[in-house]
């Protein structure tokens, strides 16, 4: 989401402090902290972002809901998280490129997935997946931290091609830091210097792990050190605070200035509110009343406080809004539930050119299909 | 054999498996009707009351009590040294677990889905696999690998791969995978005591499908014998883990609507392979249906079929038939079950083995 270009490159290395607090811009109650200045956003991009965060919200709540009612299969929940993601998003430029995990649902959204292709594949549809081709987005990614190296491939292979204009950002959790690929995409990104960001969500659970039990590190930003790129921690559930650092990481990103390497590690601290999906139950493993403390400094409502007080949302466009969101998600669920997948399709795109014996295997289910119906192949087993 | 035969006996692995169905009769004291879950669960517990140096590691599996619930019980009971939350690392879980079973101890590692093994390939091919030949037996790695695979469950991409052959290929691990709750109890208990690296694959599709008489107590189902299901005379069924049931649901529709008599082979280990009942049955029936999951071509379908070739071709009257999954990726679940071998096409490959 291109907004602003150019960022002011000390405030950039203002943001990037050492200390282990992360960096904030409004406090819980959404109050521009003493010292802290705000992105130079519009009146009209920041009610945006409020929207995007807002839908969020709410898909959360209606995708739980499809869940629980059998109408999408399992779901990775988001709240709590939709600021990062959103803020994050819309440091992006349109060229940048989006390297999301299974939980991302809102960044794909902000950097151009539409609400409906996010659904399809809770629906079973493998469509979904099919990114436009104005769209800079790959693929979600469900194995962890497999994104690291190939985010870093991509950035590297944009430098060789005098591409570094076109960023990428990637996301990971706090569980993902555990991983291989996790020490050796950073290695990489530090070696060969490229333009990539690379934002780890530490929402402090790895489905039951918690963050302390994942590393004996202090902070996950601190481990950027061991790989010569910068770390940095910001307040994840401060929408404005994670724009702007995010902001400040892409533009080091594409035009460091001398001594900045392009990489950075941004540790968006924040929280997870819900289950890790739909089939885990954290009542197993955590206290309850754990996330009141981080409910209280929640993003939407941090927003919403700033942008009442700056006289830039009130109750009749905050309405608006409301309804606004409900009729988008109504309108992708709608559109979700009335797509269908062809059986047939199960035997395209596995190559550029078929093999024979895949044609082969596609005629055998196909005259099967024709010889017994397809209600059969999805006659109850037991 | 699946009925239960105390810890000290079958040394020799004769135990003959002609039971048709894996009812699980205790000898000992009594039972439980299990899921293949509980069961799962039941058999680590009584491995780790019998026997301190049995340690369970992986995401999730101390507090959470696995997110199927495998280790349900475990934490509580034996306390968090013994049942391990690890970081998310899952070559980490089985570099560790190697190491562990190098000290002594005996390891049982929980990869949380098959399709997440693969950042652990390296140490299960190159180390587990071969630590014993390249020391020349100075060193072993008695580990068992658990990983719940298979489809059918709609589960997001990556939850559903079913690549046992990736496994079967790589002598020096051992491969098995149960169908019945009491099976699994005493397969998993057996691959705990092996000697040699275990990867334990946990058909989830059935995790809780049926439930069954579990023998209470401690048992073993020896990683060398097939199990035969069903009798018959026709032509063999051979399947493993989830695809057994279908394939019974087949072979119970055939015999009804077209008089056809099938024998069902439960390979249950699929690496070693019990050839001798894989080729007693094949010269019994001269015919093959091949089931399995994972994709067409590499799959262990074809490793069966070479080996009735090479030991019982002239007892063949029918092209030996595969029913797999395609050599396509598993599809997202609106599409599953035109991936994975149903009943209908298990009943029409019968059909059409049996009408050349």
């Amino acid at each position: 989401m291109s907004t602003q270009e150019d960022v002011d490159a000390s405030k950039a290395n203002e943001l990037a402090r050492t200390d282990d607090e992360p960096i904030r811009i409004l406090d819980a109650d959404g109050n521009v902290l003493p010292n802290a200045s705000v992105p130079d956003l519009s009146a009209e991009e920041l009610r945006s972002m409020y929207e995007d965060i807002a839908l969020a919200r709410r898909f959360d709540e209606r995708a739980i809901s499809l869940q629980r009612q059998g109408r999408i299969a399992t779901y990775a929940p988001m709240t709590g998280q939709e600021g990062a993601q959103v803020a994050t998003g819309y440091a992006l430029e349109e060229r940048d490129w989006l390297f999301p995990t299974y939980r991302e649902h809102a960044a794909k959204y902000v950097h151009g997935m539409s609400l409906e292709s996010l659904l399809k594949p809770l629906r079973g549809h493998r469509d979904g997946y099919a990114i436009p081709d104005d769209v800079n987005v790959l693929p979600e990614y469900i194995p962890i931290a497999t994104q690291l190296p190939q985010a870093v491939g991509m950035a590297w292979g944009h430098q060789l091609q005098g591409r570094v204009e076109e960023a990428v950002l990637c996301h990971f959790g706090d569980g993902a830091t555990s991983e291989g690929d996790f020490h050796e995409g950073l290695n990489f990104a530090g070696v060969f210097d490229v333009p990539a960001v690379f934002v780890c969500n530490n929402n402090q659970w790895a489905i039951s792990v918690p963050r302390e039990r994942q590393t004996a590190s202090e902070t996950l930003a601190q481990k950027a050190q061991a790989y010569g790129i910068e770390g940095v921690r910001v307040d994840g559930l401060d929408p404005l605070a994670t724009y702007e650092v995010t902001r400040a990481a892409l533009r080091k990103a594409k035009e460091p200035t001398d001594g900045e390497r392009r990489p950075t590690l941004i540790e968006a601290v924040q929280y997870r509110y819900g289950a890790h999906t739909t089939a885990d139950d954290p009542s197993v493993y955590r206290e309850d009343d754990e996330g009141d403390a981080w409910r209280e400094k929640d993003p939407l409502e941090r927003l919403r406080n700033y942008l009442y007080s700056e006289g830039i949302l009130d109750d009749e466009r905050d309405g608006e809004i409301t309804e606004r969101v409900e009729t988008k998600i109504d309108d992708a669920i709608a559109a979700a539930e009335s797509a269908e997948s062809d059986p047939d399709s199960l035997f395209e795109h596995v190559y550029d050119e078929p093999p024979a014996r895949l044609r082969e295997q596609r005629e055998e289910l196909n005259a099967l299909r024709e010889k017994y119906g397809d209600d059969a192949f999805s006659e109850v087993l037991e | 054999m699946s009925s239960a035969s105390s810890a000290e006996s079958d040394e020799d692995g004769s135990g003959q498996s002609t039971e048709s169905t894996g009812s699980g009769e205790s000898t000992e004291s009594g039972d439980e009707r299990l899921t293949l879950v509980e069961a799962v669960c039941d058999g680590l517990y009584t491995e780790m009351s019998a026997d301190d140096r049995v340690v369970v590691l992986g995401e999730d599996v101390g507090k959470n009590g696995g997110v199927f619930r495998a280790t349900e019980g475990l934490y509580e009971a034996f306390g968090d040294d013994r049942v391990v939350d690890t970081p998310l690392a899952e070559s980490g879980i089985v570099g560790t677990g190697i190491g562990l079973a190098l000290s002594g101890m005996r390891p049982v590692a929980e990869i949380q889905f098959m399709g997440f093994s693969y950042p652990a390939f390296d140490q299960l091919v190159s180390h587990a696999a071969r630590f014993r030949s390249r020391s020349h037996g100075a060193y072993t790695v008695p580990m068992v690998v658990r990983m719940p695979y298979g489809g059918g469950i709609r589960a997001p991409e990556h939850h559903s791969e079913s690549k046992e052959a990736f496994f079967a290929h790589e002598p020096g691990l051992k491969v098995v995978a149960p169908s019945t709750p009491s099976d699994a109890k005493g397969l998993l208990t057996a691959a705990i005591r092996d000697p040699d690296p275990v990867v334990f694959l946990e058909p989830k599709l059935i995790y809780r499908a049926f439930r069954e008489a579990v023998p209470t107590g401690s048992y073993e189902v020896p990683l060398s014998d097939a199990a035969i299901r069903r009798e018959g005379s026709d032509v063999t069924v051979y399947a493993w883990g989830a695809m057994t049931r279908p394939a019974l649901i087949a072979a119970d529709n055939v015999a009804d609507e077209y008089g056809v008599d099938v024998e069902l082979v439960d390979l249950r280990t699929l690496s070693p392979l019990d050839v001798e009942t894989i080729v007693d049955s094949f010269e019994k029936t001269g015919r093959a249906v091949i089931v399995h999951e994972g994709p067409k071509t590499g799959g262990l379908g074809a490793e069966v079929a070479a080996t009735i070739q090479e030991r019982a071709v002239l007892y063949q009257e029918a092209p030996i038939k595969r029913v797999t999954g395609f050599d396509a990726p598993v599809p997202l679940h609106s599409l599953e079950d035109f991936y994975l071998p149903q009943a209908v096409r298990i009943q029409d490959g019968i059909l059409e083995t049996v009408a050349f």
